[in-house]
């Protein structure tokens, strides 16, 4: 029924705003009527009312305005030439319309009043031959006539208590007026207060241009940027008095921040609520059987991102029920229910909306995007060996990727998941996706709740600051002056990084900006600024970095258009401008694919100096005599824990660790050593998505890579295999499984408690 | 948008940029600034000198010497922004020197000579025979096109 709601509500907004439009045409058609372009304009919207009335059940509404359609239709056909009399009948008409709606609106049915006469007349007008010289009279007559039958329609109306925003009969003055004034003082009172008791959709809402709310918008930016500068110069100041004035404006202004936000804000529901009829349609023609549910719609997300991810979850959606839910004999044999099920779920999260897409269907074929990706030579042969499960997933999200057999009209073009990713990143938002064999795949976009401001790195170059979003950043590396030189390689002419072991890529921000025409590693220190964005991993060397700083965006000049590098400028604290850069433009113009490229190709030819970050091992005390390897991409964190903040639950420890409740698993008991106390409070968080656990070991104690002699392991749960590191034995952990313990809540320590149970 | 016909405008305001004397129209001048703090936009074309905080706004301050291929000699003299409004925002012209407004006699003023050259031939609209000598009216909107075709692709 939501759904019905929702519609009939576009329904009566967009009417309410056809009305007034059509006030204005039928006025603008009286002084020009042989405008043929009018003509067809009101011939339209009439016909786009009748249309939706028509797939609402409102006969009287569609009775109405066909009649209103026949003697437009008449004139359009030139049959019959516009006069006054016709146009008062036009406006009577839309008054009449206004009055079925307005009951529309308060009580959800087209109300009692009756149109029959206004009917005849528009369809006597259509066949009435041309009598000029009778209208000023007739038109008198007439409105004589509809003046009764407005009176007679609103006393229905009222009979039926049904209040109604009807609005007197057509006076001109009024059928201009672009506000529905909502009840003149005159009414009978009890009615102007029921009005006000049942309050319309109109009445708590209002229309604003949304270039209106730009222009706040860019005002409370302007204050927000004052306060920035009032608030440095008042740090050093001494007067207390002065000092909480300051205090107060800067809570003031981020409220009123805050607030003009909000005006941009729509529910989630305003691009969601299409999505019953495409899954609908879609299902049939793939002959699946599939339910949608969706939950937080009502989250709300700013007007812009609402049109920008449009298209996105659209895609999304299409190919859950394309490419997931499989057919249903296919459900029944895996002994799933036939139908599949696809859940929307919207969450707001700090400054992120959260949007998930999850589908109970079949998961990614691992296997079948490996090859692909291969066969598209996105990978090399050696990376797809060591590339882990979640990591081949994320290949769909790579340029040119798809996996469909058959392209069908739904998916599988090749521009899918990766105009998804460039489109969700446009707006500084993030996309990632987990799946699991036979049980479905969960997309998460990650989205701002804003664009206007956005928190940016400002760093330095070359003198001049510049600002980097912060959602394309994941670290940044001091490049030390003893150090510079041995960690900078060159393959070709292309600089490196070796960040752990992995070749970074390297761009000079002041050789790109053409500040200095060599790869200068001067004498002073500077910082690399890893980058990831649009599905490319860089470094970009600076001078210097400065804080993060919520900056407001604001728009370059015409003169400037050429420059996709810049997304913008913004004005700091102390008023000088700094640059806004768009780093997946920087990195294209680097042409670091290009560098990418000779990366894996000098890799594949060496082999020696790249690592790759899967080949990576943490090593850990697991017990006094037991030491692991955990491989070092599964880990998420590293944490220390107060041994006094471990809870039980049943049989299974956990502690709340960033807002929920972290699952312990004490790998010394899974591997059979349950005799000693877990003590060190060291914890490695691992796996990913919604299962996340901490394992629980004695210290953590190195990263290497230095693995050898392994021999795989059957039959011991936990561990795949064993290896050799620095002389000693060790165990190699197998994560998903300990996950796996973890996330159905049986693994903590196991003692004679939980033995009991 | 103003007059950019034959009809010569009422009132210009004059500067200076080496040699030459231009007038723009009085209406779509916004203000006059002395030489503002200016960030240098890298990668820019050559004309584009910089960015201007004009109040919270952020202007395009472009370089009349360098729009007409002029020496950037002009070192000793402080040079002045012009602040002109254009169909999309404003944009700031950097001149030598900033005149006096005049009120045009309409008979002195003659549509544009075709023997003009590059850079001055599509900016130029009409010229002014005042009493200091021959006064160019030019369209600020011409003026602040740089690059306007590589951005049409």
């Amino acid at each position: 029924m939501g759904e019905q709601d929702g519609l009939l509500n576009d329904f009566l907004v967009e009417t309410k705003e056809g009305l007034d439009h059509l006030d204005a045409e039928l006025l603008a058609l009286e002084s020009s009527p042989d405008d043929r372009d009018l003509i067809n304009a009101i011939f339209r919207r009439l016909h786009t009312i009748k249309g939706v009335c028509g797939f609402l059940d409102f006969h009287k509404l569609e009775s109405v305005t066909h009649a209103g359609e026949t003697l437009l239709g008449e004139l359009r056909s030139e049959t019959l030439k516009v006069d006054d009399k016709i146009i008062t009948l036009l406006l009577t008409l839309c008054d009449a319309i206004r009055t079925i709606v307005s009951s529309i609106e308060e009580t959800k049915r087209e109300g009692d009043s009756r149109f029959d006469t206004l009917v005849a007349e528009l369809l006597e007008a259509a066949k009435a031959p041309q009598a000029s010289s009778e209208t000023e009279e007739l038109s008198l007559d007439d409105q004589f006539e509809m003046l009764l039958a407005q009176r007679e329609a609103e006393e229905a109306s009222q009979a039926t208590a049904a209040p109604s925003a009807v609005s007197p009969v057509a006076t001109r003055a009024e059928a201009i007026s672009p506000i529905e004034v909502p009840q003149s003082p005159t009414h009978q009172p009890e009615h102007h207060e029921q009005t006000q008791v049942k309050t319309g959709a109109q009445e708590t809402s209002l229309r604003v241009d949304v270039e209106l709310l730009d222009h706040l918008m860019n005002l409370a930016g302007e204050l927000v940027l004052a306060r920035n500068q009032i608030l440095q110069t008042t740090k050093g100041n001494q007067d207390v008095n002065f000092r909480a004035i300051t205090q107060r404006l800067n809570l003031v202004t981020s409220e009123l921040q805050e607030g003009v936000m909000k005006t941009r804000m729509q529910p989630i529901n305003t691009v969601w609520s299409k999505f019953p009829r495409v899954v609908r349609d879609l299902s049939m023609t793939c002959k699946k059987q599939v339910r949608l549910e969706m939950y937080g719609k009502e989250t709300e997300l700013d007007k812009t991102l609402i049109e920008a991810i449009k298209d996105p979850l659209t895609h999304i959606v299409r190919n859950s029920i394309d490419h997931g839910i499989e057919l249903p004999e296919a459900r029944l044999a895996k002994g799933k229910s036939a139908e599949g099920c696809i859940t929307m779920r919207a969450s707001q999260e700090g400054g992120y909306v959260i949007i998930e897409i999850i589908d109970d269907g079949g998961g990614l074929n691992t296997e079948k995007i490996r090859d692909r990706a291969l066969e598209r030579g996105l990978i090399s042969r050696e990376k797809a060996q060591s590339m882990s499960e979640s990591d081949i997933h994320r290949l769909i999200f790579a340029p040119g990727f798809s996996t469909a057999d058959t392209i069908t009209n739904l998916s599988g073009r090749g521009v899918g998941m990766d105009v998804v990713k460039s489109s969700v990143e446009k707006i500084g938002g993030h996309v990632d996706i987990t799946s699991h064999s036979d049980q479905g795949s969960s997309i998460r976009l990650k989205i701002p709740l804003t664009l206007a401001i956005i928190p940016a790195l400002l760093l330095s170059c070359a003198g001049q600051k510049f600002a980097v979003p912060q959602s394309a950043i994941t670290e940044l590396v001091q490049l030390g002056a003893s150090e510079k030189l041995g960690s900078l390689s060159w393959i070709g002419n292309y600089p490196f990084y070796k960040l752990r072991g992995d070749l970074l890529p390297l761009l000079f921000l002041s050789k790109q900006l053409k500040f200095s025409a060599g790869n200068d590693v001067a004498d002073q220190d500077k910082v690399i600024v890893v980058i990831d964005s649009d599905g490319s991993r860089f470094g970009v060397v600076v001078d210097a970095v400065h804080d993060t700083e919520e900056i407001v965006v604001k728009p370059l000049g015409r003169q400037l258009g050429n420059l996709p590098i810049y997304a913008g400028a913004t004005i700091l604290g102390d008023g000088q401008i700094a640059l806004i850069i768009d780093p997946a433009v920087l990195g294209r113009e680097a042409n670091i694919e290009r560098q990418e490229m000779a990366a894996s190709q000098a890799s594949a030819a060496t082999s020696g100096p790249t690592v790759s970050e899967s080949e990576q091992l943490l090593i850990v005390q697991v017990s006094s005599e037991v030491r692991a390897a955990i491989p070092l991409n599964e880990v998420r964190r590293l944490e220390e824990f107060n041994l006094r903040d471990i809870e039980r639950v049943g049989a299974s420890s956990v502690i709340q660790y960033r807002g929920s409740i972290l699952q312990l698993v004490d790998v010394a008991a899974c591997l059979g050593n349950s005799a000693e106390r877990w003590s060190g409070g060291h914890v490695v968080v691992v796996g990913n998505g919604d299962s996340v656990v901490g394992l629980q070991v004695q210290a953590i104690l190195d990263v290497t890579t230095q693995l050898t002699a392994i021999k795989p392991v059957q039959g011991k749960d936990g561990i795949t295999s064993y290896g050799v590191i620095q002389g000693k034995v060790i165990a190699l952990l197998d994560v998903d499984h300990l996950v796996k313990l973890g996330a159905m809540g049986i693994v903590g320590f196991v003692n004679e408690e939980s033995a009991a149970i | 948008m103003t007059n950019h016909g034959n009809q010569p405008p009422q009132q210009l305001v004059t500067f200076k940029t080496g040699e030459y004397s231009f007038g723009i129209d009085v209406l779509e001048v916004q203000e006059v600034l002395k030489r503002q703090q200016m960030t240098y936009v890298p990668l820019a074309p050559e004309e584009v000198q910089g960015l201007i905080n004009l109040r919270g706004h952020i202007v395009t301050a472009i370089g009349m010497r360098e729009r007409l291929h002029l020496d950037a000699s002009a070192d000793e003299i402080e040079q002045m922004n012009l602040i002109v409004s254009l169909k999309d925002g404003a944009a700031s012209l950097v001149v030598d020197t900033v005149g006096d407004v005049i009120s045009l006699d309409p008979t002195r003023y003659k549509p544009r000579p075709r023997a003009l050259k590059a850079p001055l031939k599509d900016m130029v609209l009409g010229v002014y025979e005042s009493d200091k000598g021959l006064l160019l009216h030019i369209a600020p909107e011409v003026v602040c096109k740089v690059c306007e075709e590589e951005k049409r692709d």
